[in-house]
């Protein structure tokens, strides 16, 4: 019985360990003063890495057309998937399990292939149309929008099948048969019906559009969305400012499910008659209190103090000390080895060309983890990979 | 209008002119030809499949005869929509609008047709008051009970007065109690809005208590139609008598036919029994007579044979007697005599009889099967 638990409760631990182990990790990363993101040796507390994040220019902008494609995916992918699920749910069995395979195709497909073959399309089309056309079309938004829509529309389209397998058809045809025109039956019996899908197949698509980055890679053409330019400032190096970006996407998150927790419970709580029962409800205060909407807006109150007061936060001093204390430390190891290459000149006579920044590789060891080779050509300064490698500034392209 | 009806009112009847619906090679309706009269409770009673649901959504405009017209009002509803016909239907599950309250669901064919919203209040709490559910107009349908529901969308189908109402089953889903209420409560509702009602079911019971008229349908074909009265005393096939309430068939071969009476030898014995559907029969032609279990007599002169008694089901006011005469099995329904009414215990021989304008003989033919 107590061995159950405790094996029990060490399974849940090692499993929630596993689950958020990193994030948690990650998000302590994100308050270290070190360019390196880790979490010994401790260096300093500081907010600078969200500073630094939001001074990236090119995460920035890549932000901004993440939005407006997502946008336009959604606008366009939603309706998409509407149909699509509407057209399946009207015909014949036989034909609807072949068009459902057809349609669910693109989501099988390799994303990198769908890239591929949206911008030879479109590029052929846009050619053949030429002038004007031409440039609207073959540019990145719009060959992104149209290329994650092949799969993001299929996406969408499971939403709505799932949600129409429990619409009562007899719903439209009483509609129908109460004086209502097909158009009106759809609009005040249908949707309504469907909303609740529609909201999260606009979620769903959205955050597909956003995080995708296979078919983006290609279809985005000199653009960069948040996606692809995160994966290009991967690719030079990690720092700490990406943890600050997880610390704000983690909290963004939890807002959202706590809110939506809050309206569930009300919605519960209101279907159910427990409503009118609980104390909690009966209390005006409390009542408030557990309102979503409130307990959205002291969430994001929360939120917006935290910032404001880490805005505030200065690490300079802290950080200006660390940096004395290896620049000390470095001069140091620089004198010691100065002094054991002369003592090695005097006893063999020989003269060694000595390295510019032997001591590169010492202390973060990202940028510069080779072994030191005395031939390589260093960057300027023996700092240059020393501190985590921050990426240098992206090739511009 | 030159109309027989005094006053003017509107023509709510239906025709059914030669009316026949196929499915491939399905037919569902088979040469339906009747006339439903303005203002009348109408029933098509028949065990499930036996196509009066496929007719109803034809009357409704959700599918067009194959053959036949179908004419509402004297005009031809031919290619006019469900939700242009002056027709409504009360679906089998009702198909209340779940996302509405109540009030909106009764206004929602006045919504679609472009009523105001303080109109549409105003009517749909109208309508609240003539089903007795006043102030109920803000509750959600779930809300409701299954009766409510039931009386909601019959509020629903009402609000734009149209001249027929179809009700496919609706009482189905009901318990016993309620549903009996609810017989009660339907004829009265049509009594006074005068819509012409078309009521669907397989429950005899409500056909026969509620209707002025039923039609009995058996695999597409309309085997009779009359009044309940009639169907239940002069079946015109030997579906509608076995069908329409509890039958005892006896199987025979026609001797003399007179007019309507017939002489019929079976291996209990030769009866005489009124001939049904004003058949004629040659002598040696095979009949059935059917003659009802309360129309068994123990001591009747007429038409009287041996049983032996083999079980008897005890029900209060009604007795259940089942006995054996020859090969056939029969069922007797005898009203509670009290205490001096026994009528033997099982083995017993007893002599029965019945009244020949009390039985009727029918051709050979469809059976229909204990539900």
């Amino acid at each position: 019985m107590s061995r159950a638990v405790v094996f029990g409760g060490a399974y849940a631990i090692a499993f929630f360990s596993f689950l958020f182990g990193p994030l948690i990790i990650m998000v302590i990363t994100a308050f270290n003063s070190s360019k390196f993101p880790r979490i010994v040796p401790w260096d300093c507390f500081t907010t600078g890495w969200f500073a630094e994040l939001f001074g990236n220019q090119r995460l920035m902008e890549g932000l901004l057309n993440s939005v407006i494609i997502g946008v336009g995916v959604v606008a366009l992918a939603v309706p998409i998937g509407l149909a699509g699920a509407l057209a399946l749910s009207e015909l014949p069995s036989k034909l609807r399990a072949m068009l459902y395979t057809v349609l669910i195709l693109p989501i099988l497909i390799p994303g990198v292939v769908l890239g591929i073959s949206t911008i030879v399309l479109w590029g052929q089309i846009s050619r053949g149309l030429g002038g004007a056309v031409q440039a609207g079309m073959y540019n990145g938004y719009f060959l992104t929008i149209v290329g994650q829509i092949t799969f993001v529309s299929a996406y969408a389209m499971l939403v709505f099948i799932a949600r129409l397998q429990r619409f009562d058809a007899t719903q439209t045809e009483a509609a129908l048969d109460l004086g209502a025109t097909p158009g009106q039956a759809f609009r005040k019996i249908l949707l309504p019906f469907m909303a609740p899908a529609i909201g999260s197949a606009a979620f769903i698509t959205l955050l597909a559009s956003f995080e995708n980055y296979n078919t983006t890679v290609f279809t985005v053409l000199s653009e960069s969305t948040f996606t692809t330019a995160l994966a290009s400032k991967v690719r030079h190096g990690t720092d700490p400012s990406l943890s600050a970006l997880a610390v704000i996407i983690i909290t963004i998150t939890l807002v959202g499910a706590l809110t939506n927790e809050a309206v569930q419970r009300r919605k519960e709580a209101e279907l159910g008659g427990k409503a009118s029962r609980s104390p909690l409800y009966a209390n005006p205060l409390t009542r408030a209190l557990t309102h979503p909407g409130v307990v959205f807006a002291i969430l994001v109150a929360i939120v917006a103090t935290v910032s404001y007061v880490g805005s505030k936060h200065d690490s300079s001093v802290c950080e200006a000390a660390i940096l004395q204390d290896k620049l000390d430390r470095q001069a140091e190891l620089r004198a010691a080895q100065k002094a054991k290459i002369e003592a090695q000149e005097v006893e063999q006579g020989i003269t060694v060309p000595k390295p510019e920044g032997g001591f590169g590789g010492a202390f973060g060891g990202l940028g510069g983890a080779a072994p030191v080779a005395p031939a390589a050509p260093k960057p300027e300064g023996g700092f240059g990979g020393a501190f985590g490698g921050i990426a240098p500034p992206a090739p511009s392209e | 209008m030159p109309e027989t009806s005094p006053v003017s009112s509107p023509d709510r009847s239906v025709l059914l002119d030669h009316v026949s619906i196929r499915f491939g090679n399905f037919t569902a309706v088979d040469n339906a030809n009747l006339k439903i009269n303005s203002g009348e409770f109408f029933s098509f009673l028949g065990p499930s499949g036996c196509g009066k649901t496929t007719l109803l959504r034809c009357i409704s405009g959700f599918s067009e005869p194959t053959e036949g017209r179908v004419l509402i009002g004297a005009k031809d509803m031919k290619g006019v929509g469900p939700n242009k016909r002056p027709t409504a239907l009360i679906f089998q599950h009702l198909a209340l609008f779940p996302l509405m309250s109540v009030a909106d669901n009764i206004a929602f064919p006045l919504e679609v047709r472009g009523v105001g919203k303080k109109m549409r209040r105003k009517r749909a709490e109208d309508l609240l008051d003539m089903i007795a559910l006043p102030g109920i107009g803000d509750k959600k349908v779930s809300e409701l009970s299954g009766g409510q529901k039931q009386r909601v969308a019959i509020a629903r189908a009402l609000a734009v007065e149209p001249d027929i109402l179809l009700l496919d089953e609706p009482l189905s889903a009901l318990d016993l109690k309620l549903r009996q209420h609810m017989r009660t409560e339907l004829r009265a509702i049509q009594q006074q809005v005068g819509v012409t009602f078309i009521y669907i079911t397989h429950d005899q019971g409500e056909a026969l208590t509620m209707s002025d008229r039923v039609a009995v349908m058996s695999k597409g074909v309309i085997e009779q139609v009359g009044a309940p009265d009639q169907i239940y005393n002069r079946p015109r096939s030997s579906f509608v008598a076995s069908f329409v309430g509890e039958n005892n068939a006896l199987k025979g071969i026609v001797k003399v036919q007179s007019e309507d009476m017939a002489a019929l030898e079976t291996p209990m014995g030769t009866f005489e029994a009124r001939v049904g559907g004003g058949r004629k029969y040659k002598p040696g032609d095979e009949a059935l007579l059917f003659v009802r279990p309360e129309q068994l007599v123990p001591g009747k002169a007429e038409n009287a044979f041996q049983a032996t008694l083999s079980r008897q089901e005890f029900e209060g006011a009604t007795n259940h007697v089942f006995a054996r005469a020859g090969d056939t099995d029969l069922r007797i329904s005898m009203v509670n005599g009290g205490l001096a009414g026994s009528v033997g215990s099982t083995g017993d021989t007893m002599s029965l009889g019945f009244a020949p304008m009390n039985a009727t003989i029918l051709p050979v033919g469809q059976i229909a099967s204990e539900a």
